[in-house]
């Protein structure tokens, strides 16, 4: 066990050098690209926020099965298949059929090539469910079929959700999915996210309706609530244009009113039907619905064909700029919901970085007095290879750019208290060895096999700890699993190489020495 | 050599007791969830201005009907933390405070961290935090069993057991706060008490090979002894660097590194108390390694 090829000690060298200079690019700036990476900070030390948001699909169903309904309808008609009674209740579509017509419907639902089925060639599953009692059948999304629904509207808001982040301009936002309704907004750097959070609360679902007073409609009609929450009006359901139809907005100053004022753009088949709505409707008020609300409505005064216009609504500078940010980026296929939120404020995580460099720097250097004090120069062995142990971790940290944690620092600490059990399972072992055993070498080669086993048993259950935490735990406690795992193993190889390589060297050089440890 | 074994009987009535006045504690007290398992909000204040202390502070908050608020010092004389249900789930609680604070105190208070979990996050975490112990345990037993014979495998699993339980009953007798960093804490015990019933395992298995004519209660005893020293070292170790952490890693460390330290007291005296009478309890003798070794 205490040989040492000379090639084995070049190779051991070059590793721990390797390892010592990569980390210590987090402290000095290196023009290698190599050498330039860093350590990434978890939120709790660097400061910044981070947002748990949930997808509130329900209003996706609703209008999916709206769209079905529809195209239910349709389909039959075409089919010349007479169903009667088509409905949706409680989130199913509910119908009923004549006798004779029962199998012909049945059959096309079961059929993979029907336009009710849109997906079965991919993905070899029907997208509803059939469920028929006696004549009346119900209709509803599989679970295929809700899996891709949810998916899909995970997908759309997730590209608003990072154009709304990236409209704001915070510095390197993480934005991601985490299972198939939710998605995760970290914003490091950022103290304050109410902003953020009131610009992703909100859907944006923006369009231009007529106001009306004839109840009978052709497209229905519905009461809705201005902005202030007092006054009310009766809005038509028939959309002119919607927010899908913007190219641009910006919150403008208008010089005639001296109002805060937010001008659009529209695309072409937009301008189309503003403009022809317009023409027509002059002397009418057009309302601007945002999310369920009126901000405005105004009376059109003449036709605007140009496509662009504007929206006034006693807008402060701050709201126009939002809500022609929210314009810009689209609307949110649904509402989402905060369920979780964490934010820590910059100079709390410098508190944290400096609490806890300071316990590790102390926690250091009380164990290394220790060791020193109880093994003399196997201690000083046994301190340098903690040193060197501590460098290759940051190292391994550095390279894989890991997120360093507050919990992780406590991870650091942790290892380097349990770092030395290793050595000291050793170092206990050859002293057992030398009650009997008179050479050196054969006592100090038998104390290291002999507590082979123990050493590996002991770094593995604490590995399988770590590995646990790493999978199920979150956010700052995975951290700490990964300095814990990571720990094991370069205490592992510093304990077997670098220790035993200066150990070696060492009992080499003083065989006949007596009381060696 | 010390004679650890003259008071295993002793110790054991003790560990039982302990275990027994925890599972009370813990049925009957329960533990005192954080906002990560409980949901709810969490605020960390500082103040620049004397005038805010507990008492106006928690005058202020119980004025904004937000529920039950729990209003502490944190660390120093100037930082408090205010802890809150927000049952409702009100989505601009934030800025309604921040509005509302700022009538009575002005500018002289600073949000520095705000944690706002909902009640769905919550359960989740719980659920999660409980597979994570469940699932070490179980990998725990997994391990030992394909290391060692059946009875070291069932007093390593007892010793953990018994680790967990009196730790986690020692918070609940002192309502500390267990939130996602303890249940890092509890898995971390976990591994380190495993380690240290290993080592010594180790040393009664190679003792149980080598003397043929030495009963289980003595040869536990010399086991205990041969590796009492590396056991005193590495405990102090740890515990050194656990204590660096308590004393000077900042107030959020603070539930963690207690966990720790309560853990490693625990877990070394439950490799000696508990690990090794299993062993004896259940008579394990030279047989029962060498039949193993057989079936290798």
């Amino acid at each position: 066990m205490l040989y040492f090829s000379k090639l084995r000690i070049l190779f051991i060298t070059l590793f721990s050098v390797l390892f010592i200079l990569i980390a210590s690019s987090n402290l000095f700036k290196f023009d290698d690209n190599f050498f330039d990476k860093k350590i990434n900070l978890g939120l709790d030390l660097q400061g910044g926020s981070y947002l748990l948001l949930e997808i509130d699909n329900e209003p996706v169903i609703e209008q999916k099965l709206q769209n079905l309904t529809t195209t239910i309808r349709n389909y039959f008609k075409e089919k010349n298949i007479k169903i009667n009674n088509i409905k949706i209740d409680n989130q199913n579509i509910f119908f009923n059929v004549t006798d004779k017509n029962k199998q012909s419907v049945l059959d096309v639902f079961q059929d993979e090539n029907s336009d009710l089925n849109p997906y079965y060639p991919r993905f070899k599953s029907h997208q509803l469910e059939i469920e028929d009692t006696g004549l009346n059948f119900k209709v509803n999304f599989s679970r295929q079929g809700l899996i891709k629904l949810k998916t899909s509207s995970q997908d759309q808001a997730i590209e608003i959700v990072r154009r709304r982040v990236d409209e704001v301009g915070t510095n390197e936002p993480n934005i991601l999915k985490r299972g198939n309704n939710r998605i995760l907004v970290e914003l490091p750097g950022l103290d304050d996210p109410m902003r953020i959070k009131s610009l992703l609360g909100k859907t944006a679902n923006l369009t231009f309706r007529f106001v009306t007073n004839d109840e009978n409609d052709r497209f229905g009609v519905e009461k809705l609530k201005f902005e202030n929450g007092l006054e009310e009006a009766t809005v038509s359901k028939r959309i002119i244009i919607s927010g899908e139809n913007l190219l641009d907005a910006q919150p403008k100053m208008d010089t005639q009113s001296n109002q805060t004022i937010v001008s659009f753009s529209l695309d072409r088949v937009g301008a189309k039907r503003f403009g022809k709505a317009t023409s027509t409707g002059i002397g009418k008020q057009l309302a601007i619905v945002l999310d369920g609300k009126i901000i405005s409505a105004p009376v059109v005064r003449d036709t605007i064909a140009s496509g662009s216009g504007q929206i006034s609504g006693g807008f402060t500078f701050q709201t126009a700029t939002d809500l022609a940010l929210l314009l810009r980026s689209g609307a949110l296929p649904a509402p989402l919901e905060i369920i979780e939120e964490r934010t820590v404020g910059p100079d709390l995580g410098q508190d944290s970085i400096n609490a806890g460099m300071i316990a590790l720097a102390i926690g250091f250097m009380l164990v290394i007095i220790f060791m020193f004090v109880k093994y003399k120069i196997f201690g000083l062995i046994t301190n340098v290879t903690l040193i060197v142990n501590l460098f290759i971790l940051l190292g391994i940290l550095t390279l894989f750019e890991a997120t360093l944690t507050l919990p992780g620092i406590a991870g650091i600490i942790l290892t380097v208290g349990m770092a030395v059990d290793a050595n000291v399972l050793i170092f206990e072992r050859i002293k057992e060895e030398l009650k009997d055993e008179t050479n050196n070498i054969l006592a100090f080669d038998g104390g290291y096999t002999k507590s082979r086993t123990a050493i590996l048993d002991a770094n593995i259950t604490t590995l399988l700890a770590a590995i646990i935490l790493f999978f199920m735990g979150s956010g700052p406690v995975k951290g700490f699993a990964v300095t814990l795992g990571v720990g094991i193993f370069t205490t592992l190889f510093s304990v077997y190489f670098i220790a035993r390589l200066f150990t070696s060297i060492y009992v080499s050089r003083n065989k006949d020495k007596e009381k060696l440890i | 050599m010390i004679a650890f074994n003259k008071y295993y009987n002793h110790f054991n009535l003790l560990s039982s007791v302990l275990i027994v006045v925890s599972l009370l504690l813990l049925i009957f007290k329960g533990l005192n969830f954080g906002i990560d398992f409980k949901g709810g909000t969490l605020i960390e204040l500082r103040a620049s201005d004397s005038k805010i202390n507990v008492s106006s502070l928690r005058d202020r908050f119980n004025q904004m009907d937000l529920g039950d608020v729990s209003v502490k010092k944190f660390g120093n004389e100037t930082d408090f933390l205010v802890k809150f249900e927000n049952k409702d789930n009100k989505k601009n609680i934030i800025e309604e405070i921040k509005t509302n604070l700022d009538k009575s105190f002005g500018n002289n208070y600073d949000f520095r961290r705000v944690e706002n979990v909902g009640p769905k996050v919550s359960a989740e975490l719980l659920k999660s935090g409980v597979i994570a112990i469940s699932l070490s345990l179980a990998l725990m037993l997994i391990y030992i069993w394909i290391r060692f014979e059946w009875q070291f495998s069932l007093g390593a699993i007892l010793a953990l057991f018994h680790d967990v339980i009196v730790t986690l009953g020692v918070f609940s007798l002192f309502s500390l706060e267990i939130n996602l960093s303890i249940i890092a804490a509890v898995l971390t015990i976990v591994g380190y008490s495993m380690n240290d019933t290993v080592v010594i395992f180790d040393r009664v298995r190679e003792n149980l090979r080598k003397y043929s004519d030495i009963k289980i209660f003595e040869l536990t005893n010399i086991s205990i002894n041969e590796t009492l020293s590396r056991t005193i070292i590495t405990s102090a170790t740890t515990l050194l660097a656990l204590l660096a952490i308590y004393f000077f890693g900042g107030e959020i460390l603070k539930g963690f590194s207690l966990a720790m330290i309560l853990g490693v007291v625990f877990g070394t005296y439950s490799s000696i108390y508990i690990a090794n009478t299993v062993l004896v309890r259940l008579r394990v003798s030279q047989k029962t390694v060498l039949r193993e070794d057989d079936q290798k």
